[in-house]
């Protein structure tokens, strides 16, 4: 009964934002609402984070890597091939499912904070790349020019930032209620399942590094699309978008905002992005320092939140100095029982 | 004899860009050792880590004018600053030590945040010059090539630091604790060690081999708003290279880097941006189960 009531209230909280979305660009001016649309893009690699970190129990600091590859394939198909958005937005998917697909070798047998820490490793090795190979995405001057996207065969090219803010909200909305959908298959079941008992769910026949592998490739494909957006929000773009304060920021967000929860996760990360974007403007500076201290803050200030957060990291399936499980994961396990 | 000849005029041009190689891998050495203690030791992924070199890379640049005096002591603030910057983290870490690795990354990382944008705003926004000792400011011959002395000094010296940390971590009782605490934490707890001493010592010591290694290693690289972002990369590959967690795997791990950084860049100038990348990858491709078996993951 009270699950119901919460189910509804959800429902509608979730329709008044939506409609809120919508209707934002006749409220706020031009420039808000190219903000808001990179925002919205942010907030997509925002649900790779939470899907990757809180579903299937790996803590990335690497989003940035598929997002990169995704919005670079998107302004090279973009300025080269096709101008039609649905093209751009395959490409730059499947851009983002080919990096990702490359690097799973690299993090399906690794756990917990060695995940954080080579995610880490490849997003900023991308973000090298992308700096050197000057032929391709322009060096550190970035890409520009882009051709106005046409959103489908024989649309109109998006010409105005709300065009373009519609385009992207439609999109976002799109591919994140594909992503809950998805979720509630047996996919999504087994993923929660490994996070929660890899051994168990090993013992019953079931095979964790491919689902592993499978969340991470289609995390990667939702990366990359992102970046086909922001290439459509932003009409410019340059290794500066793709750094780490990038990825720590998604991360923050999606743990503000309940690494499990796909909604959560599009919110907290939203939040954090507009924040950031909103210190930078009026500290012009300063906003770093501040960002810093935010961090430090959150992370004392709210620890409901981040407890309520709390991944459970997968335990290391190769460790055999702990045969027995360590009693911490009893502890973990307690607030679940409770909630 | 004729043989032996061609092949050494072959190797000759490269014989430079390799010497640089050791000479970054061992800056990249006592840097990431710094970042393995912190991560094996005290299980924290430090984001923080690159900051602390930057400090001792600011304190190079503010307080040595060239000579050996101000050089020792723009060694020894930088060594002390960056060790109290280390156990300032591990004070800020404390309420949150049982937490998880997510919550530990993010405060490692807003202190980042925040200690880069101090440091720029006390030192500058502009990259300061740092000189060498005005005694090693020239070049000696070495195999037919001018070399810069200070770089073949700074081998020798950061020898020392690396051969001095394997006689610490093996032989004294702190490295035995230190070995101990990777293997079995709580046991060590239960020898009636604290684990938040343990971890503050650790943090502290990672910082003071970060500040050494930003202090001499300022010539080779330099302080400035990048550095604290490519250290920090850096150590990380050279932790997921050096994966056994042992001093020499750090130590081959290292040199690799630097030669990929040198000798690779002089070899293969194309490929440069993705040599990186390409030894990352094939390292954990092929021991990606070892990596995570040696490393508590949990």
């Amino acid at each position: 009964m009270r699950n119901e009531v919460i189910r509804r209230a959800r429902g509608a909280v979730a329709a008044l934002v939506l409609a809120g979305l919508v209707m934002a660009p006749w409220v706020v001016d031009d420039y808000t609402t190219a903000i808001l649309a990179r925002t919205l893009a942010l907030a997509l690699v925002g649900v790779s984070v939470a899907l990757l970190t809180g579903v299937a129990g790996m803590p990335t600091l690497g989003q940035t890597a598929p997002y990169a590859a995704g919005a670079y394939a998107c302004v090279v198909i973009g300025s080269r091939i096709s101008d039609v958005g649905v093209v751009q937005l395959a490409v730059a998917a499947g851009a983002g499912a080919v990096l990702a697909a490359l690097t799973v070798p690299l993090v399906v047998h690794a756990r917990g904070v060695i995940v954080l820490m080579i995610t880490l490793a490849i997003g900023e090795l991308v973000v090298t790349v992308l700096g050197r190979w000057r032929s391709v995405t322009g060096g550190t001057d970035g890409l520009a020019g882009m051709p106005a996207v046409r959103p489908f065969w024989g649309l109109p090219a998006l010409a105005s930032d709300q065009a373009r803010y519609m385009y992207t909200l439609v999109v976002v909305a799109t591919l994140v209620g594909a992503v809950l959908l998805l979720l509630r298959t047996r996919a999504g079941l087994l993923l929660r399942a490994g996070r929660d008992d890899e051994t168990r769910l090993r013992a019953s026949g079931h095979r964790v590094p491919l689902h592993v592998s499978g969340a991470h490739i289609a995390a990667g494909a939702i990366a990359g699309g992102a970046g086909s957006l922001l290439v459509v929000a932003q009409q410019y773009i340059s290794p500066a978008d793709f750094g780490f304060d990038t990825s720590a920021l998604l991360l923050l967000g999606v743990v503000i905002g309940g690494t499990a929860s796909v909604g959560g996760a599009l919110v907290g990360a939203a939040l954090v992005i507009a924040v950031r974007d909103w210190l930078f403007g009026v500290l012009p500076g300063h906003a770093p320092l501040v960002l810093g201290a935010l961090f430090v803050a959150t992370v004392y200030l709210l620890p409901t939140g981040v407890n309520r957060a709390r991944v459970r990291l997968r335990p290391s399936s190769a460790a055999p100095s702990h045969p027995q499980e360590p009693p911490a994961r009893d502890h973990a396990a307690v607030p679940e029982l409770r909630a | 004899m004729m043989v032996v000849a061609a092949g050494t005029s072959r190797i000759d041009p490269y014989v430079i860009p390799a010497l640089d190689g050791v000479a970054y891998g061992l800056l990249v050495f006592v840097a990431a050792s710094g970042l393995v203690f912190c991560f094996g030791v005290a299980n924290i992924l430090n984001l923080a880590h690159g900051t602390l070199y930057a400090i001792g890379g600011y304190t190079a640049a503010a307080l040595f004018d060239g000579g050996w005096a101000s050089l020792a002591l723009a060694l020894a603030v930088g060594v002390l600053a960056a060790a109290a910057a280390g156990a300032l983290l591990a004070g800020l870490l404390t309420p949150v030590a049982t937490g998880n690795h997510l919550t530990q990354a993010l405060l490692t990382f807003g202190v980042a945040l925040a200690g880069g944008s101090l440091l720029v705003a006390g030192f500058g926004p502009d990259d300061p010059q740092v000189r060498v000792p005005a005694a090693l400011e020239g070049s000696v011959v070495v195999a037919g090539h001018r070399y810069a002395a200070y770089r073949l000094v700074f081998i020798v010296v950061a020898a020392v630091i690396a051969a001095a940390l394997y006689l610490v971590v093996r032989r004294t009782r702190a490295g035995m604790l230190v070995r101990a605490a990777v293997d079995d934490a709580e046991m060590v707890a239960c020898l009636g060690v604290s684990p938040a001493r343990i971890r503050a010592g650790v943090l502290a010591a990672a910082g003071a081999l970060a500040g050494a290694a930003g202090v001499l290693g300022a010539p080779i690289i330099g302080p400035g708003t990048d550095t604290a972002d490519t250290v920090l990369l850096l150590s990380l590959v050279v932790v997921v290279l050096g994966g056994l967690g042992s001093m020499a795997g750090t130590l081959l791990a290292a040199l690799a880097i630097g030669e990929i950084q040198t000798l690779g860049v002089a070899l293969l100038p194309s490929a440069a941006p993705f040599l990186l990348f390409a030894a990352m990858a094939a390292v954990l491709a092929v021991r990606a189960r070892g990596l995570a078996s040696r490393w508590r993951a949990t």
